[in-house]
């Protein structure tokens, strides 16, 4: 670069005086006292009963409210983003019952709280006792118990699934929203049909803008999960609610559970950054991070640059 | 294949709402033809191109490609909308080019150009692929399979659309305004691709405000002003001894 005739060579760097951040020094100490204060008390408190918390966190029963808190997770974000995905193409569908439909369904599962939904859910049995396969009103083929089909962790899977399903389509919604009609367009004129072209070339592309809010709801999915609790289904707060019964210790063991909870929000915050990160190049989502952990961590990579990695202001290459 | 009239329009209105964009459009383009377009902004030049690929339904009157009404079908008399699957159909034997090219930007070089052919055409991956290579050098862009759109120039982004839209082996092909959004020294590559074209007997119908390009190549040249067409004839009658006075206002400005 330097070689171009009529460059001339960098002048020194600026060197100036930063601007001093009094505020940050006030609320630090501010804070700094209120945490003092809560750990003085984590200490002296013997209300907290640690080592309950130590003795408990780690038995079976917690493990297993673990493992259903997970699977009603997955399962349920796996109903909603497909439900989701559908509702949205119902949604722009130029067949006016088809998007109507939608439409109704969203405003009705949004418009109503997660909890009465899945008490709603629970007690269908007494709405239709039995489930049967036939013609509708004709002949019936086989007929079995609801509440044989539809067990509690169903319902509760059901609920949150297709609740989430109302949310999710508006997330999808706006991703193929975003995505220039010139693509639609082009593929129209290559003779690709709808299904093809949402498929193929829209759905890809809306990904970008997807993704992230999907990152948020799968978090938020993993602590609404406690809410079937209420029709026992032996998750990780049914599971914490046993021992309660039993020990007669709330706090502590709410605590703990909210610390597993915390656990898994932070791994699924993690694999979310990166995600992002991996598809929000180039976007807002792309904004860095100004937590002090991510500072910190930003100014750590700053000052050890990978040695494949040109050293240079790390905010920058944040934002690619 | 029937007759030698490619597209042949007859009084052909197109509204949005209550505007109404074309006023009772005639033109004729005949097989092997290239026929140019120019008017100024909001004439309806891309609306006109747009309806004879199916991609709007006109209001009134008759538009023909091929001897096939656009978006209907007449029988004994009677107009029956199309379906959608046969509208692709149609669509599918016309080709495309956008003035913002309309790359999927997902998609590498090669994945652009076969992914029609493959799910539309059912040809097989290896026969797409052989096709596409062979567009690729035929468009001056031998070895860039790989690369994905915006690592092209504008100019190469243009010329992988125009290859795209021969991948499916088009009748016709239409440009709307294919150099309007290239900066100047990249408009030549694509227009000597182009003229290729043109030579090599493809029916072309091209938006365009490139003078030297009408005059050179096309065999017609059309200028639409407010939804009408005001005045067509050879490209080097309109340009040089226009008849018009909204036509001569136009040529001033452009040339
Ligand atoms: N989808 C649409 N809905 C409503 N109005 C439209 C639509 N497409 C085009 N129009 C209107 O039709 C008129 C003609 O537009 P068109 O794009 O055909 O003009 P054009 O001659 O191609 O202009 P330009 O040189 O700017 O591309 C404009 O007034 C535009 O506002
Ligand atoms: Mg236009």
């Amino acid at each position: 670069m330097t070689d171009v005739e009529g460059a001339t060579p960098a002048p020194p760097a600026i060197k100036a005086v930063p601007v001093r951040h009094p505020g940050r020094w006030v609320a630090a100490g501010v804070i700094a006292v209120l945490v003092a204060m809560m750990v003085n008390s984590f200490f002296t408190n013997s209300a907290y009963q640690w080592s309950l918390i130590r003795h408990y966190a780690f038995t079976a029963p917690i493990f297993h409210g673990i493992e259903v808190t997970i699977e009603l997770t997955a399962a349920a974000m796996a109903i909603g983003v497909v439900g989701g995905t559908l509702l949205a193409v119902m949604r722009l569908s130029p067949n006016p019952v088809v998007s109507t439909a939608s439409w109704f369904y969203i405003w009705a599962f949004r418009g109503t709280p997660v909890l009465v939904q899945i008490l709603l859910w629970f007690n269908l049995s007494s709405l239709f006792p039995h489930l049967s396969l036939g013609v509708p009103f004709g002949p019936t083929f086989v007929t079995v118990k609801f509440n044989s089909v539809v067990s509690a962790l169903t319902a509760g899977i059901l609920a949150l699934g297709l609740n989430e399903a109302a949310y999710m389509a508006e997330i999808v919604r706006a991703g193929i929203l975003s995505v220039d009609s010139g693509q639609s367009e082009a593929a129209s004129a290559l003779g690709m049909g709808r299904g093809l072209i949402m498929r193929r070339i829209v759905l890809p592309q809306a990904m970008r803008v997807i993704i992230p809010p999907t990152g948020n709801e799968t978090i938020s999915m993993l602590k609404t999960s406690s809410l079937v609790s209420a029709i026992a289904v032996a998750e990780l707060l049914q599971e914490t609610q046993s021992i309660i019964y039993r020990t007669y210790a709330p706090i502590p063991m709410l605590i703990m559970a909210s610390l597993w909870y915390l656990a898994m929000t932070s791994v699924l915050t993690v694999g979310q950054y990166y995600l992002e990160r991996h598809f929000g190049r180039g976007t807002v989502f792309g904004q860095p991070d100004n937590t002090l952990p991510r500072r910190l961590w930003r100014s750590i990579r700053y000052i050890r640059p990978r040695p494949d990695e040109p050293a240079q202001p790390s905010t920058l290459s944040e934002h690619q | 294949m029937s007759g030698e009239v490619m597209v042949r329009a007859e009084g052909v209105h197109k509204r949005f709402g209550l505007n109404e964009v074309l006023k009772g459009i005639n033109l004729e383009v005949q097989r092997g033809e290239v026929m140019c377009v120019i008017g100024p902004s909001g004439s309806g030049k891309s609306t006109l191109l747009r309806c004879i690929n199916h991609l709007e339904q006109i209001h009134a009157g008759r538009l023909e490609v091929d001897g096939e009404l656009v978006g209907y079908e007449e029988r004994n008399g009677k107009l029956y909308e199309l379906r959608e699957r046969e509208v692709a159909r149609r669509r599918s034997a016309i080709g495309m080019v956008f003035q913002h090219f309309n790359l999927f930007p997902h998609m590498t070089v090669l994945g652009n150009i076969t992914e029609a052919p493959c799910r539309v055409r059912g040809l097989s991956r290896d026969q797409a692929v052989d096709k596409a290579r062979q567009l690729l050098a035929q468009v001056g862009l031998e070895g860039r399979e790989d690369t994905y759109p915006r690592q092209l120039s504008g100019g190469q982004q243009q010329r992988v659309a125009i290859a795209r839209a021969l991948a499916m082996e088009p009748k016709l092909m239409l440009f709307d305004e294919p150099t309007s959004a290239l900066d100047p020294e990249l408009v030549g590559e694509v227009l000597a691709v182009m003229r290729d074209l043109a030579k090599s007997g493809m029916t072309m119908f091209v938006v365009t405000h490139e003078m030297g390009f009408a005059r050179e190549v096309g065999d017609q040249l059309v200028f639409m002003d407010g939804g009408v067409v005001v005045e067509a004839g050879r490209p080097r009658d309109v340009i040089e001894n226009p008849q018009h006075e909204r036509t001569r206002a136009f040529l001033s400005k452009v040339l």
